[in-house]
């Protein structure tokens, strides 16, 4: 019987010939964890009698969720993070450098083919990649620190068809939304999604990571995308070669399969308060909103950048909005800088912050007041999840934010003409 | 850990979510667990903590715990007392997350039948949820012998103080 990829890549971690709902022992390429998330791990770790670590090489620790620290209890938290990385040896990234799925990809810690796994949710960003790459606890994480494996049931996978173009000013966000609004918030719960298709081959990696960024909010262990001469491109551009290319076999088992036709996708938007809550922008056109977010793992690479700036490049954010710009990274920053984007931002009057995760989980950098409205690029739109319990947060695509920030409404970016 | 767990109901619905179990402002801000769990389910129900007492249990439907990997959701649910977790389903984090510190978290797919305020007895073992209102008994889905492992041993790190390393 063929493999799907999920199913080759736990064979190879596990040397043993895995299939969908086998439990297996896998060992772990690399582990990733932040401010949000690290304490708690760092604390089991010691807890558990951890001394050192099983390879510091593979470990991660990214200063992203509050960075610059906002308060004095979470300068604490930096500080031991730091300590721990110091002591042991671990990678680690200063405040600034970037959010933490963003800074995994572009700096080559992520093979296609590789068990990788974050104290996030959102670290199955890296299938885009091609890697086997999911979400985890604290607690576990510590297990991944002291011995470098852990226990996993082989998912099966859902098999996410998309052919054809995609229309103007439709982007990947929108194809992702499209995708939620059809499986549902847990449709795809303890699953792998692979995502096939022509249009998912002309994507660029950027899109990719943003289709594969948003599979959790389908429950998704993960989401997948084949590897190919883009995914090698992508890595030898970091002087780094694709070791293991694994993709699923034509006779792979898949449990569900799902088409669809990019070419008549429109722009989508997910409405408050939960993510598959997912209409045509021209269902919400005209929403008021007081802010707008660009950036996050979702959103916030170059292509996303471009897209908005491309559409903001002469006018001004409509008065009485804010729009917060947070790149993803800060080699996308400085990218942006020498690109021009950065004083598009700035001319149309928008707030540039630094790399990492900005206002996306609540803790600084444009939090919501009561009543407030925002359009946001990133992929939670919980509430509460940005500030107020009565804020309510609008998830749109890069191209629709700054369409949304021009008008100060809730606008379908196909109205508006591209200079 | 007791197989046996005796409590009283509290209900909740479909995709209740990490950020209403514990919203990411305070989880970012406050790192003292005895002050993060008073706002445990704020985001549902601002009462909560107020009004459930120790031993209680949770009693949901689809999809709980779905969003963030942010173990302080589970571990404020503990804090404050939740006894057991039951679930129609459960987000895949969420429920990792909740064996690994100990927090019994039970699939059930007749979760609907149970009334708030009903007094459950949770027989973790025999995999039966009894309802002590009605006499009805729901069957819980099978809990897999590596998830027992670590819950009947008390989580993670109760696992490796108690056995001097991990299960695998």
């Amino acid at each position: 019987m063929g493999k799907t990829t999920s199913e080759k890549i736990f064979s190879q971690a596990s040397g043993r010939d895995a299939y969908a709902r086998d439990v297996v022992i896998a060992k772990i390429d690399s582990a990733m964890a932040h401010d949000g998330t690290a304490l708690l791990a760092i604390e089991a770790f010691e807890e558990m009698g951890g001394k050192k670590l099983w390879d510091p090489r593979q470990v991660f620790l990214v200063l992203d969720h509050v960075a610059p620290s906002a308060t004095e209890n979470f300068s604490m938290v930096h500080k031991r993070m730091r300590e721990f990385a110091h002591i042991h040896g671990a990678n680690f990234f200063e405040v600034g450098s970037g959010n933490c799925h963003q800074l995994m990809v572009e700096s080559g810690f992520v093979q296609p083919g590789a068990v990788a796994v974050g104290a996030d949710s959102h670290t199955c960003t890296y299938g885009g990649l091609g890697a086997f790459a999911t979400g985890i606890g604290s607690t576990e994480m510590a297990a991944v620190f002291l011995s470098g494996k852990l226990w996993f049931k082989v998912p099966e996978t859902v098999s996410v068809t998309f052919e054809g173009s995609l229309p103007h000013m439709v982007t990947a966000k929108d194809v992702i939304l499209g995708t939620i609004g059809e499986i549902g918030a847990d449709g795809a719960t303890y699953q792998a999604i692979e995502f096939q298709g022509l249009t998912i081959k002309q994507m660029s990696i950027d899109g990719r990571l943003t289709l594969c960024n948003m599979a959790v909010e389908m429950g998704a262990k993960t989401g997948i995308v084949e590897p190919d001469r883009k995914t090698i491109e992508y890595l030898a551009n970091m002087r780094l070669e694709a070791e293991k290319t694994l993709v699923s076999d034509k006779d792979a088992e898949y449990s569900r399969r799902f088409e669809f036709d990019a070419s008549r996708l429109e722009p989508q938007v997910s409405c408050p308060h939960y993510v598959d809550n997912v209409r045509p922008v021209g269902a919400v056109e005209g929403v008021r909103v007081d802010q707008v977010f660009l950036g996050t793992c979702t959103n916030g690479r170059l292509e996303d950048l471009r897209l908005a700036a491309a559409i903001l490049k002469d006018e001004k954010v409509e008065k009485g909005v804010r729009m917060i710009v947070v790149p993803a990274s800060r080699s996308i920053y400085l990218r942006a800088m020498k690109e021009g984007l950065i004083e598009v931002f700035l001319n149309s009057g928008c707030v540039v912050c630094n790399p990492g995760c900005g206002p996306c989980v609540g803790a600084h950098q444009g939090l919501l007041a009561p009543g407030e409205v925002c359009a946001s690029t990133s992929n939670r739109n919980f509430r509460g999840r940005m500030g107020s319990m009565d804020a309510e947060i609008y998830l749109v695509s890069p191209a629709t934010a700054a369409a949304t920030a021009i008008k100060g409404e809730i606008t379908d970016p196909r109205r508006l003409q591209i200079k | 850990m007791s197989m046996i767990i005796r409590g009283m109901a509290w209900k909740f619905g479909d995709d209740i979510n990490t950020d209403l179990i514990i919203p990411g402002k305070y989880k970012l801000s406050i790192t003292n667990l005895d002050e993060l769990a008073k706002h445990a389910m704020e985001g549902v129900d601002p009462r909560f903590t107020e009004k459930m007492v120790k031993g209680d249990l949770i009693v949901a439907g689809r999809n709980f715990g779905c969003g963030s990997s942010r173990e302080q959701a589970p571990l404020v649910l503990r804090h404050i007392g939740v006894s057991t977790v039951i679930a129609e389903s459960f987000a895949r984090i969420f429920y990792r997350n909740s064996i690994n510190i100990g927090l019994p978290a039970v699939e059930c797919r007749e979760a609907g039948k149970i009334s708030e305020g009903d007094l459950l007895q949770v027989d973790l073992e025999n995999g039966l949820i009894g309802n002590l209102r009605n006499d009805e008994e729901y069957k819980i889905m099978p809990i897999p012998k590596e998830v027992w492992q670590i819950l009947s041993n008390g989580g993670l790190v109760a696992y490796v103080k108690k056995h001097g390393k991990l299960p695998w």
